[in-house]
């Protein structure tokens, strides 16, 4: 705005002003409604929703699959639908960096003197889009199914020496699951695909050796599995390795 | 030719009458003389503060013509604010930030202090509120071009309150220390953790080592029982002022009415 435009605003305002009403007692009679309905609505919800807590934390028995508050669902989408690992630090710390920066500095790029939503159809419009996308996005995020099951049959070589080999792979299925590795790997038909790398395959490209030494010592942003003990940890790194292309472990 | 600044007088329905003559005598009626104790008691602190002045200010500051309920949406979250401050003080009675006794002591809260749980409930879902309301206020000043001069700075004070509205829910969730706050924050963490830069020093600058031990409840604690609340009250008290001094900014589809040049200006 130059210095005409900006007086020409002051000029009018002091002349709506003028022709407004004084805060005490017109106005806050509006605000003191306001107050009673935000307080009641916290009481109602907190009536009807109530405080529960889920199980007491537990960091080596990891059944939990994590999910965020719901106004961070649009977030958890946009993670898990940006798959290239280079773009992963990008989307979980980029993407809120630039929009934060956006807002911040939204008075110095936005220069247009019109204030009436109608008559700055760029940035109206821009902000439809980002209140649209941030919906479409907790809806996508909403409906995302837990990521805690892995629905896989024994591959024909573990399935032939049954016994304990079976076991160790069914007791690695079950905590491949229970870990939650399907919140940030697609295993077979189950999983997100990304942020992290897809498994179906991983024996492909991983010994067993190479796979345990990866849940005790991941690449951020994946957390460190040391904690299960190196009993679960074997069998983990079993199944995983039988995961392998052509190896029919597919389902 | 600089006009003076008066300060904005009080409609005149709620002046205060001057005495006449014909008035019964006050000193005998009880009622009357409580009134002179207040006024009085009033006049003590006004004499010492000039408090008087700032009150006169702030309440009957012109709101110009044509304001709505979209204008209510900052008192709204302000309220949801004074919620948290209020629900939180009473849950840090009997919460205690270490990893044995965490979750001991929400239970606690929840099954054995005198509506324990709907306190806790009050907390948990103002926080909603409290984000939902942060985002509809944003959005008026967004739509109804408010962050536009002169507002700039305030629009800029309201970012950094929204940054710490979405930290203090961050470090809230881990505190009730359950399998959901405590798997979330593990996420959250290696998410910061991945940042450029900084990404490294997150995790033991915020978790106090690699893993979310009793140190992160009580860092995450101090953060969300202190430091933040402390910013928080800071930049509203930052962004009120702003608001009181700047004016209420008008509907953009609103005009002023045509007038003479006799108009009463009440502030300027």
């Amino acid at each position: 705005m130059n210095q005409r435009e900006k007086e020409e605003y002051l000029r009018e305002y002091s002349v709506l002003k003028a022709q407004g009403k004084p805060f005490f007692p017109y106005i806050i009679v509006k605000d003191g409604v306001m107050m009673i309905v935000v307080i009641g609505t916290i009481m109602l919800l907190s009536i009807v929703l109530g405080g529960e807590l889920t199980a007491k934390a537990d960091a080596t028995t990891t059944t939990y699959a994590p999910r965020p508050e719901w106004y961070y669902f649009w977030a958890f989408e946009l993670l898990r639908v940006i798959k290239p690992p280079a773009l992963v630090s990008l989307a979980t710390v980029g993407v809120p960096t630039i929009a934060m920066l956006l807002l911040f500095l939204l008075p110095f790029y936005d220069r247009n003197p019109e204030r009436h939503p109608l008559r700055r159809p760029v940035a109206t419009t821009a902000g439809i889009f980002v209140i649209g996308a941030m919906f479409f996005l907790s809806y996508l995020g909403a409906e995302a199914e837990p990521p805690s099951r892995v629905d896989m049959e024994p591959p024909p070589s573990v399935a032939t020496a049954g016994g304990a080999t079976l076991e160790k792979w069914e007791a690695g299925r079950k905590l491949v699951a229970q870990s939650s590795c399907g919140g940030c790997h697609k295993i077979g038909a189950n999983g997100n695909d990304g942020p992290g790398p897809q498994l179906t395959q991983i024996g492909d490209r991983l010994k067993q050796g190479a796979i345990r030494e990866t849940l005790i010592n991941p690449t951020l942003p994946m957390p460190s599995f040391a904690k299960l003990g190196p009993e679960k940890l074997d069998d983990i790194a079993f199944f995983l390795s039988t995961l392998k292309s052509g190896s029919g472990g597919g389902h | 030719m600089a006009k003076i600044k008066l300060l904005p007088s009080p409609p005149a329905g709620l002046r205060p009458q001057p005495k006449r003559p014909e008035d019964p005598a006050v000193d005998d009626q009880p009622k009357d003389l409580v009134k002179e104790a207040g006024v009085s008691a009033a006049a003590w602190v006004d004499e010492r503060t000039s408090l008087s002045g700032t009150v006169r200010w702030v309440m009957f500051r012109p709101i110009p013509k044509g304001t709505n309920w979209f204008y209510t949406l900052g008192t709204a979250t302000m309220v949801a604010f004074i919620n948290q401050v209020i629900t939180g003080v009473v849950l840090a009675m009997y919460y205690d930030p270490s990893v044995t006794h965490a979750y001991e002591s929400m239970k606690y809260i929840n099954n054995e202090v005198f509506l324990g749980e709907f306190i806790h409930g009050m907390h948990r879902w103002g926080s909603t509120v409290m984000v939902i309301l942060v985002f509809l206020h944003m959005a008026r000043t967004f739509f109804f071009g408010a962050y536009k001069y002169p507002r700039e700075l305030n629009w800029i004070v309201g970012v950094a309150l929204l940054v710490l509205t979405l930290v203090m829910s961050v470090t809230g969730y881990l505190l009730p220390f359950d399998q959901r706050a405590y798997w979330a924050s593990v996420v959250a963490m290696n998410i910061g953790g991945n940042a450029p830069l900084l990404g490294p020093f997150t995790p033991p600058a915020a978790l106090g080592g690699p893993d979310v031990t009793t140190v992160t409840l009580s860092r995450f604690y101090a953060i969300h029982m202190m430091i933040i609340p402390g910013l928080i009250i800071g930049l509203i008290s930052a962004h009120l002022y702003l608001v009181i001094k700047l004016g209420t900014s008008a509907p953009p589809w609103v005009r002023a009415d045509k007038v003479g040049g006799d108009l009463k200006e009440h502030d300027a």
